[in-house]
């Protein structure tokens, strides 16, 4: 049996009376496919909070799509019983201790929920795929738990594999993080081998939560979820004080004030408490409507009896990457709007405005996270909402200082001003790869290309390197994922955060139909790449626009000064020969599905173009982000 | 195969017609009689045509022309139940298949069919397709002499490797004879042609313009080559046997031809006809001048279409009317065998039929007469087309002239391009 407590037990660890010294806050760090969603389903089995039976795969992981890519977007936290006897005194009498884990988002899109999750936490399960070693997200991940003050447990998963390499990533990950590599827990969440110990373990290593109980009360919010039924449900980590249900809490950004509904613990399914005390982490319902008026990283307190200071930490989401979505069917425009004021109920991160293209039609501009942000508001609303979309190339914001020394920020290409401007500043990143040590060359050829510089490299074991670049931000959302992992044959992971931005010789290339430019495809792109831009759009334009009665012109552009030209020559035969009695009723029926295919198509001055050319320019390679986040959720 | 029917509405078992079409009417009247008969089926055609292996028994050559007959008179019963008042005939045309496989006399027996329905009015034309090889003088004559005025030989290249690929099996030697024979026994001649045949190079079209022209003839079809599904060429062109022709090399053979026909004296008068005179020079095919006009047609035999009450480019203010009917269209099963059960039956053979919406009507009338060298009258078209004749006269896709004195007339340009200009006139 495994040590479950007993109800003498139980009874010492009721939400709301647990003393801190009794609770254990830890999250699990892992790259996408290492197996967390598996050792946490493990985890709720041996601690009886699930059984076997009734345990869903992954139990975690809500979402369709988050279950279909294995893979965790929305983190949640779960309360679970474990008991310890005493080191030293077997026949003692068992410790029962309340254990809550708080599941994070695994990708970089989503740094600052992950900054936030860990910061309800006192402990983080380092988790490594025996197979593979440490990623270079999850070392992203580590780095802010370190920062975080986080105690660290080892763990290499996936030990029942063949390919498993045991030794040789204890070495890697106690080279990493200190400590000695005979420390480094080995278990499997597939056959449940060594779960039990690493319970043990985070009892034993993470510190118990610390906090006034007689102060304010103080709860930071790490995350917050829209639920059709419920409102907003607002996940928090109790620091000081305490909070009860039907008092008046404030929100400490906005000073909005909520009556508490309800408040609880997830155990795995919410369960109403008393209240919850210093240390203990669960879940507030007030019946706001919107994720905005919960915001992460925000603290809640007694409206009553408010806290001086808010915890540290709080920042508003900054969207990085923007995208045209809009409509493959025009008619669908007020599906798309209603989709996104529904998911922006549960995403404080997405925001948007209308837009609108000559090429495309009705749209919106939309502002996300990162490239996998975008990848999965695309898909759920096309998934979740039965929508055809079409998005522009992903693009990143800059700032645009003119002449007059106004700054304009652009997140549309074709915002970009004309005429003369002072300086273009762009977002940098600081991204950092890690590699088999064979494709140092191939990586350092491709950073360089896309204007990276190297800031350092390390060897992680003989044969896997870290290298640190800098690198523009809009190099990385254009293909630069895309072709890491064809140069490094699939084994190069990839991490980047932001880090400031910097001044750079851009340029804005337009793409002209007979004169008239096309919005959709204008880019912001470096000097030196904008020729081949150019030659590369008008190519591929010329190959998809069906030819016109006339000749068309295809043109890319900077300001006035044409760089690449393409000709669609006029078409010269548009006739059925014949047009005999019997040919009458079919000649006709033709003409009227012409005439219906011609109302669909998009008008850029004369030139008529079916939408599915520009979605197919779009689309392709070119367009780049989309595959970039795909691969970088895939891995 | 032949393309499928249209998909349409049913049609009474005993054919009878929407009641709007009784009543006084200026519109001319033509029949048309399909003979689906071939001895080799081409490799390029899709037409409703059989040869004797493909049919099988049950719906033989020799009885078709008693069953033809059978049709011609429940034609006559219909339109008189109708209320469509009795005008003697036009225009008679006969095409296939090829109808020159059936014996002359049935086909002058067919003929006195309609002459015994309708009466024949005075200087009626009476049209025959005919391949070059399945005629000889005496057949001619006895065509003639049966009241035939007029022959159509489906000559389609003067080049034995392009009339090989096109599964001719005629001798193009034989072509200045047989078009002597014809006018011999005093008919009019026209020759039809096929441009864009794959292999077929400028040199080749210009071979075959250059006999049509030493004939003389007063007409001549030219009809750049179209692949249809289902057509073995088809088949040939997906596995690459056979290049597909592009539609820039068939432009070129378009111009070629209208130039070469045009300088013997043979005047453009529909996209793909042209004749000494032009459509009112008295060589013109009338029976599809019929067409074109919106006249009433009936189509005798297998998979033939008829129409009955449209609105005519001779109305009285030349438009469509605003509402109520525009004419309805309808055509018969396809197959010889089903057709000949049904009207032994005593049914109406017709599959379906549709009835004209105002807004079909229009666009038919455009898309018909627009074709022609008389022109469009432009009070036929709604305000939305209008608007765009001033586009497409800049564009040189309709004559500048033509359409100051009101009438859309394609130009040579407009002519390659007449699809896309008729749904610029109709928007």
């Amino acid at each position: 049996m495994p040590p479950i407590p007993s109800a003498a037990g139980a009874a010492r660890i009721k939400p709301a009376a647990t003393p801190p010294e009794l609770l254990r806050n830890f999250c699990i760090i892992a790259h996408i496919d290492h197996g967390k969603s598996t050792l946490a389903d493990r985890m709720l089995q041996l601690t009886g909070v699930v059984d076997a039976r009734a345990a869903r795969a992954q139990y975690l992981d809500r979402m369709d799509i988050e279950r279909e890519r294995g893979i965790t977007i929305k983190s949640q936290a779960v309360r679970m019983p474990w008991a310890v006897a005493p080191a030293g005194d077997p026949a003692a009498a068992e410790v029962p201790y309340a254990l809550n884990m708080i599941d994070t988002p695994g990708h970089v899109d989503f740094t600052y929920e992950v900054s936030r999750s860990l910061a309800a936490c006192e402990g983080a399960v380092l988790l490594v795929d025996a197979a593979q070693g440490i990623e270079a997200q999850t070392l992203a991940n580590l780095y802010l738990a370190l920062e975080n003050d986080l105690t660290i447990i080892p763990v290499l998963n996936k030990i029942d594999l063949p390919a498993a390499q045991p030794e040789k990533y204890a070495e890697e990950l106690a080279g990493l993080i200190g400590g000695d590599p005979e420390d480094c827990l080995r278990v499997s969440g597939k056959t449940g081998a060594g779960v039990e110990d690493l319970l043990n373990r985070i009892v034993e290593l993470v510190p118990p939560p610390v906090g006034d109980a007689d102060a304010p009360a103080r709860a930071m919010i790490f995350d917050s979820v829209y639920d059709t039924y419920r409102g907003v449900v607002t996940y928090v980590r109790v620091v000081d004080g305490n909070l009860n249900p039907r008092e008046r809490i404030a929100m400490m950004s906005t000073k909005a004030t909520h009556e508490l509904l309800e408040i609880g613990v997830i155990s795995p399914e919410p369960v109403p408490t008393k209240g919850l005390g210093v240390g203990e982490v669960g879940y507030l319902i007030t019946g706001v409507k919107d994720v905005r008026q919960s915001k992460v990283g925000d603290t809640v307190t007694n409206a009553g009896k408010p806290a001086a200071e808010a915890l540290g930490g709080y920042s508003d989401p900054k969207p990085m990457v923007f995208s045209g979505l809009y409509p493959i069917d025009g008619t669908d425009y007020p599906v798309l709007r209603d989709a996104l004021d529904k998911l922006k109920l549960n995403d404080a991160a997405l925001n948007y405005e209308p837009e609108t293209s000559v090429a495309l039609g009705f749209g919106f501009r939309v502002g996300f996270l990162g490239l996998l942000h975008l990848e999965i508001i695309r898909e759920r609303l096309e998934r979740e909402f039965d929508l055809d979309l079409i998005s522009t190339a992903p693009n990143v914001v800059y700032e645009v200082a003119l002449e007059d020394k106004s700054v304009v920020t652009v997140t549309n290409p074709s915002e970009f001003p004309g005429g003369k401007i002072g300086e273009v500043r762009e977002p940098v990143v600081r991204a950092t790869i890690l590699a088999p040590s064979e494709f140092i060359g191939a990586i350092m050829e491709l950073s360089q290309s896309k204007r990276g510089e190297l800031q350092g490299m390390d060897y992680l074991s003989e044969d896997r390197v870290e290298l640190r670049y800098m690198l523009p931000m809009a190099e990385i959302v254009f293909d630069f994922f895309d072709q890491l992992k064809s140069r490094t044959r699939g084994y190069a992971s990839l991490d980047y955060e932001r880090v400031g931005d910097q001044v750079a010789d851009l340029v804005k290339v337009d793409i002209l139909l007979q004169g008239e430019t096309v919005d959709a495809f204008s880019a912001i792109v470096h000097k030196d790449k904008a020729y081949a831009y150019g030659v590369m759009m008008t190519g591929k334009l010329r190959e998809l626009i069906p030819r016109q009665q006339f000749e068309v012109p295809i043109q890319a552009a900077v300001g006035a000064r044409v760089i690449a030209r393409e000709t669609i020559r006029a078409i010269r035969k548009d006739v059925l020969a014949k047009c005999y009695g019997g040919d009458i009723t079919r000649k006709r029926k033709l003409l009227e599905k012409q005439k219906e295919g011609k109302k669909r198509m998009k008008t850029i001055g004369r030139v008529d173009v079916p939408q599915e050319a520009f979605i197919a320019a779009l689309s392709s390679d070119a367009g780049g982000g989309k595959g970039d986040a795909k691969d970088a959720k895939k891995k | 195969m032949s393309p499928a029917l249209p998909d349409g509405e049913p049609v009474p078992a005993d054919g009878s017609l929407p009641e709007w079409v009784a009543g006084p009417t200026e519109r001319a009247f033509g029949v048309y009689v399909h003979v689906p008969f071939c001895t080799v089926r081409c490799g390029y055609c899709d037409f409703n045509t059989y040869t004797s292996a493909e049919l099988g028994g049950g719906a033989s050559q020799a009885s078709y022309a008693a069953t033809a007959l059978r049709e011609v008179g429940l034609a006559r019963d219909v339109l008189d139940r109708s209320g469509v008042p009795s005008r003697p005939v036009s225009t008679v045309f006969f095409g296939g298949g090829t109808p020159t496989v059936l014996p002359a006399d049935d086909l002058a027996a067919i003929l006195g069919g309609v002459r015994d329905a309708w009466g024949l009015a005075p200087g009626v034309e009476v049209t025959t397709e005919a391949n070059p090889d399945s005629v000889t003088p005496e057949s001619l004559r006895t065509l003639a002499a049966a009241g035939f005025t007029r022959v159509s030989f489906g000559m389609q290249s003067a080049v034995p490797h392009v009339l090989a690929t096109l599964d001719r099996t005629h001798d193009p030697r034989r072509i200045p004879d047989v078009v002597a024979w014809a006018r011999d026994a005093g008919l009019d001649v026209s020759l039809d042609l096929i441009y864009g045949t794959p292999g077929e190079s400028l040199d080749d079209w210009r071979a075959s313009l250059d006999t049509v022209v030493a004939t003389g003839v007063d007409h001549v079809s030219a009809y750049a080559l179209v692949v249809e599904p289902g057509t073995k060429m088809f088949a040939q062109v997906r596995r690459g046997e056979l290049p597909l022709p592009t539609e820039d090399d068939q432009a070129a053979k378009y111009e070629l031809a209208d130039t070469a026909l045009t300088a013997a004296g043979l005047d453009w008068y529909e996209v793909s006809n042209w004749a000494r005179g032009g459509s009112t020079g008295g060589h013109a095919c009338r029976h599809n001048l019929a067409y074109w006009r919106g006249d009433d047609w009936w189509g005798v035999g297998p998979g033939a279409h008829s129409y009955v009450g449209g609105p005519t480019a001779a109305s009285a203010d030349g438009a469509v009317p605003a509402s109520g009917h525009a004419g309805v269209r309808w055509w018969n099963v396809k197959h010889p065998r089903r057709y000949a059960t049904m009207l032994e039956a005593g049914t109406s053979p017709a599959a379906g039929r549709e009835l004209l919406t105002h807004d079909e009507a229009v666009l038919e009338r455009v898309m018909l007469q627009v074709r022609l060298d008389e022109g469009l009258d432009l009070a036929a078209l709604e305000p939305d087309g209008r608007r765009a004749v001033a586009g497409l006269v800049a564009d040189g896709l309709l004559d500048g002239r033509a359409a100051v004195g009101g009438r859309a007339l394609l130009t040579l340009r407009g002519r390659l391009l007449a699809d896309a200009v008729v749904r610029d006139l109709t928007v």
